[in-house]
């Protein structure tokens, strides 16, 4: 284990990023994608049995020696995500839940209110609930005092690769809780990733950057090493911004050469 | 002869059919891994499959593990 892990509710991870399962155009390329990663925490979903389907991710997920978060994807209500969840903890064995409540199906923004009503729910359920949230300060407190082990602000809608569009508001999300802060939907390449890292964010959950990626299986490599550059310079320190320059050589000891002398 | 809602298509079982038999006519294998169970919005946990009787007009949902999120 690295001397810097990730922790989440007790738990502790060597990966800084945790990758979501969405998108990939097979098993197998998701497969190797997130051993390219180096996530060891990766989200599924639920839906219903298709008697079709061929090869089980269930499978390909145990070969890869990842665990699960289950999500609660396509809910609307609380109603709705606290079954999800439930029927997820019974699939999976785990009571970690991804837990999103989605508005409209056309921005996937959280619906607030529903949010944090499932949250309360599933925490007194016993879960260990990981919420999808907005970049909302108050709204990441609300779900800090609900009892979630970590906070998960959007940088950008889901999917939509516009990476952070409010960064300050991410900076204050992370000065007032205590929780871990996972930047989850909305990064696009590995800059946004280690931007989220900069702005002291604990971790980045990542889907559609790397499985649509026209090779997904470099993107991984690339976001990995966002994340992880990312987490260097947080701790490493950077300096401050200035208007103006600030020579790096010192003016002491630069010599004279005199006046220039006419043509 | 019973008739649910199985994933939302209408259905008949045999008299006295049971969670066990919904998952059987899906073609589940009732040691399938990432496979949960809903009737009428409540869970069905997996020890009690064989042991929960429909009755007509059921919703029984049966749901896998998909790539996600």
């Amino acid at each position: 284990m690295t001397d810097d892990p990730l922790v989440i509710a007790g738990r502790a991870f060597a990966s800084r990023l945790l990758l979501g399962t969405g998108g990939f155009r097979s098993l197998e390329e998701m497969a190797e994608a997130i051993r390219a990663s180096g996530s060891e925490l990766v989200t599924v979903a639920l839906r219903r049995v298709d008697p079709a389907q061929r090869g089980s991710i269930m499978d390909v997920l145990a070969e890869t020696g990842v665990a699960v978060l289950p999500n609660t994807a396509g809910c609307y209500t609380a109603r709705d995500a606290i079954v999800t969840a439930q029927l997820a903890r019974e699939a999976f064995e785990t009571d970690w839940v991804k837990l999103e409540v989605i508005g409209d199906d056309r921005t996937l923004l959280p619906d607030a209110p529903e949010l944090l009503a499932a949250a309360e729910a599933l925490v007194d359920d016993g879960f260990v609930v990981l919420p999808y949230t907005t970049d909302d300060p108050i709204l990441a407190r609300r779900l800090e005092d609900a009892g979630c082990a970590a906070v998960m602000p959007l940088g950008s809608p889901i999917g939509s690769g516009m990476g952070i569009r409010n960064p300050y508001n991410i900076s204050i999300i992370r000065e007032r809780t205590e929780l871990p802060v996972v930047l989850d939907a909305g990064v696009g390449t590995a800059s946004d990733a280690a931007l989220a890292m900069e702005l002291g964010c604990d971790a980045v959950l990542c889907a559609s950057a790397i499985s649509r990626a026209h090779d997904a299986v470099a993107m991984a490599h690339a976001i990995r090493a966002g994340v992880e550059g990312g987490r260097l310079a947080r701790r490493a320190g950077r300096i401050p911004r200035r208007l103006y320059a600030e020579a790096s050589t010192p003016d002491a000891g630069l010599p004279d050469f005199g006046a220039p002398v006419d043509a | 002869m019973i008739r649910v809602a199985l994933n939302g298509e209408p259905r008949e079982l045999h008299d006295g059919a049971t969670v066990a038999d919904a998952l059987a006519l899906l073609g589940v294998a009732p040691d399938a891994r990432g496979v949960a169970v809903a009737v009428d919005r409540e869970v069905v946990r997996r020890a009690d499959w064989a042991g929960t009787p429909l009755a007509t007009g059921a919703q029984v949902e049966i749901l896998t593990a998909i790539q996600g999120g």
